[in-house]
């Protein structure tokens, strides 16, 4: 059948497995099978990092296993949504210490790109708050891993893309808040230099996110609204609540043009901002999951998404070349995120570093490659690398060069015969 | 809205997310399967969702003489049985029933005939209590015998044609029967069709059945566009439809 991700592209045809048991699992990988290919979740991961011939889909495995109320800690299957997860435990108090930019991926997933939220200069990444995960091998054993038991294959599989073995279950903690909603105060910056500036400024909260104008040229070049956050201290929690609205069809790929970008770039800039406002945590962590399918927007034949980060030194810099040359090359999008990082971790393949992370959706369409292939030089040459989450089309040299432990990850993946087994679309084009 | 509540076939997609909607309610549950492993799964799974109390049982629906037993095992555990929900079934390989009688018999037995079985001893038991309500996850297939699936078809067809007439009997009694009719569901069951904009989750198939049995319909329809398309399925001439390869 046609697998695709998020993205929609690449498709592929292939054989989708999605078994009900851990038996069902194992059978998959007995010596005898000829099984080659990748662990997925929710599939909103961009681009082939969850595709190949064979897909294992873990999503009928998603039991909550045990919860400690003392602790936070809880124990589930890897197939478990964050969107379940929240919905049982947000009206009690709790939360996700990280959350991504949808609800709607598992927690298998979330581990596999060590995913980050708007909190990871305070909070760290996914992966810093798991207590432990089990792991089945490319034999079929499952072993336990945590920073004390088989740590280098801990440090692995976090952010290690499912190529390490298919992650079976987990614990991790939740966190008490003090409330589920958010107290945003909103910020506008003239340019880049301002937003990077009110960043800094604006260290102690919690979260922050910004939405740059990735078209605007000349001075208002990187024009951006800095969204801040803090849990309301109101003790009132509930889940995020569903969406009703969706994107049934492909839109027709003319709607997304350059001028239609600039015209709702330039009235989103200019909108009058409500200095602080409590926000749903729905609306707040994750805007974009309140339109079912909204990736249809981008038309049959998909976007690109395009997330870098380049460390604090020379940051600006580095953002400023990126953003002239899409700004010149007429190639943008309405979604560009900026967000500051705090220090990266010793998950070998984690994509955060001290510094910034621009993110940016690209209709996908002729000259994007070349120009994506620029703007890998330009991260590059400033010391950065880009998100394999979303990666479709990275070289495998740019990879290399960005995740310099990428050796110490190979030789792990052969250690486990990992390499005989979990292999994506994606680890071929990277030479793993 | 806490009611105690019999899932048999709780290991189906289906049934597994209605316990969970039932549990989320507080409701107290006794699940029946095959596997035993899968089923103490899903026991803690609902317990933390918010289940009272959850039981089991392993049963194979075809053993017609485990049924009585599993009942009233059933029974003593919950205290007073609200709502039985029939979830169990399997989906034939319609070419090799064609040319295998004792295939068809065996499908048939699972999805008809164990059915039946199970339903006539819950009826009975709930004339007795004089309450109750038994709900049976059919198909839209059972509405019209069709070229690429009749066996099946007619097994559900039988099923839904047992809980009409047995309907009217309970009326009296003040009990419940309620047919529902999902359409196509992305379950392991139909692991081999490719998907389409008419497929459904057991997640929203689970939501029609919880809120049928809230509303206490006869027939539902999930979702309940099913009903209008079975609707003019049913309407076509049979000159015409006999010709449909479909």
């Amino acid at each position: 059948m046609k697998l695709q991700s998020w993205g929609r592209f690449p498709t592929v045809d292939g054989t989708l497995h999605t078994p009900g048991s851990m038996q069902e699992m194992r059978s998959l990988l007995q010596p005898q099978s000829t099984f080659n290919g990748i662990a997925r979740g929710l599939g909103r991961s961009y681009g082939d990092s969850a595709l190949a011939d064979q897909v294992i889909r873990s999503t009928r495995l998603d039991h909550f296993q045990g919860f400690n109320p003392e602790t936070g800690m809880l124990r589930c299957s890897a197939g478990t949504s964050l969107a379940d997860i929240l919905r049982h435990f947000a009206p009690q108090g709790w939360f996700l210490p990280v959350l991504p930019g949808t609800r709607f991926v598992t927690v298998g997933g979330a581990i596999a790109s060590d995913v980050h939220g708007k909190n990871h200069h305070l909070d760290g990444t996914f992966g810093t708050h798991i207590d432990s995960l089990r792991l089945m091998l490319a034999n079929g054993d499952i072993v336990e891993c945590s920073r004390i038991s088989n740590p280098r294959l801990f440090h692995a599989t976090c952010g290690g893309m499912g190529l390490t073995g298919i992650i079976v279950d987990a614990t991790l903690h939740l966190v008490r808040v003090p409330g589920s909603a958010v107290m945003q105060k909103t910020l506008r910056a003239e340019s880049l230099e301002d937003v990077m500036a009110l960043f800094e400024a604006n260290a102690e909260s919690t979260y922050s996110v910004a939405w740059i104008d990735c078209l605007a040229r000349g001075s208002a070049m990187g024009r951006s609204l800095l969204y801040l956050g803090d849990h309301a201290h109101d003790n009132r929690f509930s889940a995020p609540r569903q969406g009703r609205l969706t994107v049934p069809v492909s839109a027709p790929s003319l709607l997304l043009n350059r001028h239609t970008m600039h015209l709702f770039n330039s009235l989103y800039f200019k909108r009058p901002i409500k200095a602080s406002e409590r926000i749903e945590p729905g609306s707040y962590f994750f805007p974009l999951d309140g339109i079912s399918n909204w990736n249809r927007l981008y038309g049959k034949k998909g976007f690109l998404q395009y997330q870098f980060v380049v460390p604090t030194q020379g940051a600006q810099q580095a953002i400023a070349k990126v953003l002239q040359r899409t700004s010149t090359a007429g190639k943008g999008s309405f979604l560009s995120v900026l967000k500051k990082f705090g220090a990266g971790n010793n998950n070998l393949l984690s994509f955060p570093m001290h510094g910034y992370t621009l993110a940016m959706d690209f209709k996908w369409e002729r000259n994007l490659f070349p120009l994506l292939d620029e703007l890998d030089a330009i991260v590059l040459d400033h010391g950065g690398r880009l998100y394999l989450a979303k990666d479709a089309r990275m070289s495998e040299q740019s990879f290399k060069r960005g995740y310099p432990r990428w050796e110490e990850f190979a030789s792990i993946r052969a250690e486990y015969q990992a390499d005989t087994r979990f292999n994506s679309l994606q680890s071929r084009r990277l030479g793993l | 809205m806490s009611k105690n509540i019999l899932i048999i076939g709780a290991g189906s997609a289906i049934a597994a997310a209605t316990a969970r909607l039932y549990a989320e309610q507080h409701c107290r549950l006794y699940l029946t399967a095959r596997n035993e492993e899968h089923l103490a799964l899903q026991k803690e799974d609902l317990l933390l969702r918010g289940a009272v109390e959850v039981n089991y049982s392993l049963l194979d629906a075809n053993s017609f003489d485990e049924h009585d037993a599993i009942l009233e095992r059933a029974a003593e555990t919950l205290g007073r049985i609200d709502i039985v929900l029939i979830c169990h079934g399997s989906l034939p390989d319609q070419s090799k029933c064609e040319a295998d009688f004792q295939l068809a018999l065996q499908e048939i037995n699972t999805n008809a005939v164990s059915v039946i079985s199970l339903v006539t001893r819950i009826a009975n038991r709930f004339v007795a209590q004089r309450s109750g309500c038994i709900a049976v996850v059919t198909s839209v297939a059972g509405d019209r015998g069709r070229q690429s699936n009749y066996v099946y078809g007619s097994a559900k067809g039988m099923v839904s044609i047992f809980l009409q007439g047995l309907r009217g009997r309970l009326l009296r009694s003040n009990v419940q029967v309620v047919d529902i009719r999902p359409g196509f569901v992305d379950t392991p069951m139909t692991a081999a069709f490719a998907k389409g904009p008419l497929w459904s989750s057991p997640k929203q198939i689970a939501q029609s059945i919880v809120r049928g049995i809230l509303h206490k319909r006869h027939t539902v329809y999930a979702p309940g566009y099913w009903r209008i398309i079975m609707f003019v399925v049913r309407s076509i001439p049979e000159i015409i439809f006999k010709r449909l390869k479909f």
